[in-house]
């Protein structure tokens, strides 16, 4: 029995670095850049000085060998005020990412397989999604004292809709797949048929929306934090710092500059993950495993 | 064990509805059933033949509860499960299982083909654990697997496997009637009547009944013991295998077999009845007798009067007006 099942199963193909990011360039591309920016966000204490400290009489310096990335109109160092700035941007993406796609998927679920609490829902989705996000996220904030968690919050609300949409639109089109009836036939009960059968198709979809839902919650909370709107002005994130940079733009350019590549970098390099894994995901595309 | 017939349906109407405009109203409806009558006995093989949009993918699918009826009763076992809500014909759906047409769409691609064969017997609580493998295994080992491919998953297996699957799958339960729906059109042909024999092997075991869906006249001669011939969303002839293809009453049975291959090249030489024209919307069914549109042999009354279905001789159905009265030769004069 044994000899008969080992010989029926494919020999384990062995995991080669090389094949994977051949094969998946953009995901290895994207992956990395993002490990590294997670990486520099996770240990920004070890690699930058204080990104507070004032030092008025080097104000605005330019980028040298002492302040790599310059200094702003009150001597702070740049590089670790971008360093730092990692972390807000970071934590606002990816808790936005998880706790809309957490929400979206419950929703989405709920929608795409009782039709009836379908017609509320997303009606009331469709009535979220035509308030501007940043807006709401403005009102929201000046109602509440400004902070990290507010932040979150605001930009939550907007995207969970996108998510809800994706999932719902995933769910029915398992739910007219034979299979499902098959396994309804077979006697599978409700929860169990959206636990073993539908919830596994919705993965990849959820993952690959997750990503942009990610990226575009670290522009919202760039955009919000050059508003004044976002986490208050002494945390260092990258829209506060481009929004204090504003007025020297002309003398200090790097004070703009620099925490403006940081975020472009990010967002692209969740935005490639992303790319890359709707690719990767998609099983209308042939396996290539 | 009851002597009442496995699955009996009486008035059987399915009507979907037709939404249009900009709030979506019903508009009208496609009548995909529209009145059937049937039974079937215990060990029973009914087969449903008609051409695509005849309606009988859908009392497949009615018969197993997936989708409700209009109106009419469905009786399984002689207990009335027409109007059981999705929780309460829980208990029943052991009783009558299925098998569909595509076996690749009706396996879940991401679980392994152990695993959804043995969901029914989980389902229903008859095995778990190290019991619920074994019988999982003796299951594969009946419909001409190897047991050892229970960890494999459904794209894994040739097309001919992935029905014995849906066949094994059907089985686990001990169910007393299968709903077959085209089981075998998305089969090659020497792999159709391995599936088949493997039907007929398992009916004779374990008195199965079926209720075999097809529109491939050959295969109904293969597995049948009684054939219902639909014309849109009706019943025109019920009989027994051998009156169907010997000695057919109705106008369009006699055109369905007239355009089918005969295996007999002697017969082939037999004058082709071919009807004319298109099959009438179900949307907008014709009056009167659905089929006097392409009729070569239609009167007046076909026009106005649907024709009920009389039985003509014992156990020989048959829903035209220009039948025989009284089992007398036929005035079509068949072509056998």
């Amino acid at each position: 029995m044994t000899t008969l099942a080992d010989t029926a199963i494919d020999p384990p193909r062995r995991f080669s670095l090389g094949t994977a990011i051949r094969r998946n360039p953009t995901i290895a591309f994207g992956g990395v850049l993002l490990a590294i920016l997670v990486l520099v966000g996770v240990f920004a204490h070890l690699i930058a000085g204080d990104p507070l400290r004032l030092s008025p009489v080097n104000r605005l310096r330019p980028p040298s060998e002492r302040w790599w990335f310059g200094t702003d109109q009150f001597g702070r160092d740049v590089f670790s005020r971008s360093v730092y700035g990692a972390r807000v941007s970071l934590i606002v993406g990816i808790s936005v990412a998880a706790i809309s796609c957490v929400l979206g998927l419950l929703l989405g679920l709920v929608c795409g397989y009782f039709r009836r609490v379908d017609a509320i829902v997303m009606r009331v989705m469709d009535g979220i999604m035509a308030i501007p996000s940043i807006l709401l996220a403005i009102a929201l904030i000046t109602l509440t004292r400004p902070g990290l968690t507010i932040v979150i919050i605001a930009i939550v609300i907007p995207e969970v809709p996108r998510i809800v949409r994706v999932v719902r639109a995933v769910v029915l089109s398992i739910r007219s797949q034979p299979y499902i009836e098959s396994a309804i036939a077979g006697g599978t009960k409700n929860a169990k048929l959206l636990w073993r059968h539908v919830l596994p198709n919705t993965m990849a979809p959820l993952i690959v929306q997750g990503t942009y839902v990610c990226a575009s919650a670290m522009l919202i909370e760039a955009g919000l934090s050059f508003l004044g709107a976002g986490v208050p002005p002494e945390v260092p994130s990258w829209g506060n710092i481009i929004a204090q940079g504003r007025t020297f733009f002309q003398i200090a350019p790097w004070t703009i500059l620099i925490p403006g590549a940081f975020l472009a970098l990010t967002v692209l390099a969740v935005n490639l993950l992303g790319d890359g894994l709707r690719d990767r995901l998609d099983p209308r595309l042939a396996r290539r495993l | 064990m009851s002597t009442a017939p496995v699955l009996e349906v009486q008035g059987l109407v399915k009507h979907f509805p037709i939404l249009g405009g900009l709030l979506q109203r019903r508009v009208g409806e496609v009548r995909a059933v529209d009145g059937v009558s049937f039974s079937i006995a215990r060990g029973e093989t009914l087969g449903l033949v008609g051409e695509s949009g005849c309606g009988k993918s859908t009392i497949g699918k009615v018969v197993l509860k997936l989708i409700e009826p209009t109106a009419g009763r469905i009786l399984l076992g002689g207990e009335d499960v027409s109007s059981l809500k999705p929780g309460a014909m829980w208990a029943h759906r052991r009783r009558i299982q299925t098998i569909f047409q595509d076996p690749y769409s009706a396996l879940n691609p991401r679980l392994p083909s152990g695993t959804l064969v043995g969901e029914p017997l989980e389902n229903f609580g008859l095995a778990r654990g190290a019991e619920l493998g074994e019988r999982v295994a003796k299951l594969f080992e009946r419909v001409g697997l190897r047991p050892d491919a229970m960890r494999k998953f459904a794209h894994e297996f040739s097309g001919g496997q992935r029905q014995r699957l849906g066949i094994a799958k059907a089985l686990s339960v001990n169910p007393d009637l299968i709903v077959a729906d085209e089981p075998v059109s998305a089969l090659d042909v020497s792999v159709q009547a391995q599936v088949l024999n493997l039907l007929i092997d398992l009916q004779e075991e374990y008195g199965l009944a079926y209720l075999f869906i097809s529109h491939d006249l050959a295969v109904m001669r293969h597995i049948s013991h009684r054939i219902a011939v639909m014309y849109l969303g009706r019943i025109v002839e019920l009989t027994t295998k051998r009156a169907l293809f010997e000695g057919h009453l109705h106008p369009y049975t006699e055109a369905l077999l007239s355009a089918a291959t005969a295996p007999d090249p002697a017969r082939r030489k037999r004058r082709r009845r071919i009807v004319q024209g298109d099959v009438p919307s179900p949307a907008k069914p014709p009056p009167g007798c659905h089929f006097h549109t392409r009729c070569p042999y239609a009167i007046a009354e076909c026009r106005t009067l649907a024709p009920p279905l009389i039985e003509v001789a014992p156990g020989h159905h048959v829903a035209c007006h220009r039948r025989p009265v009284g089992g007398g030769p036929h005035p079509l004069s068949t072509t056998v």
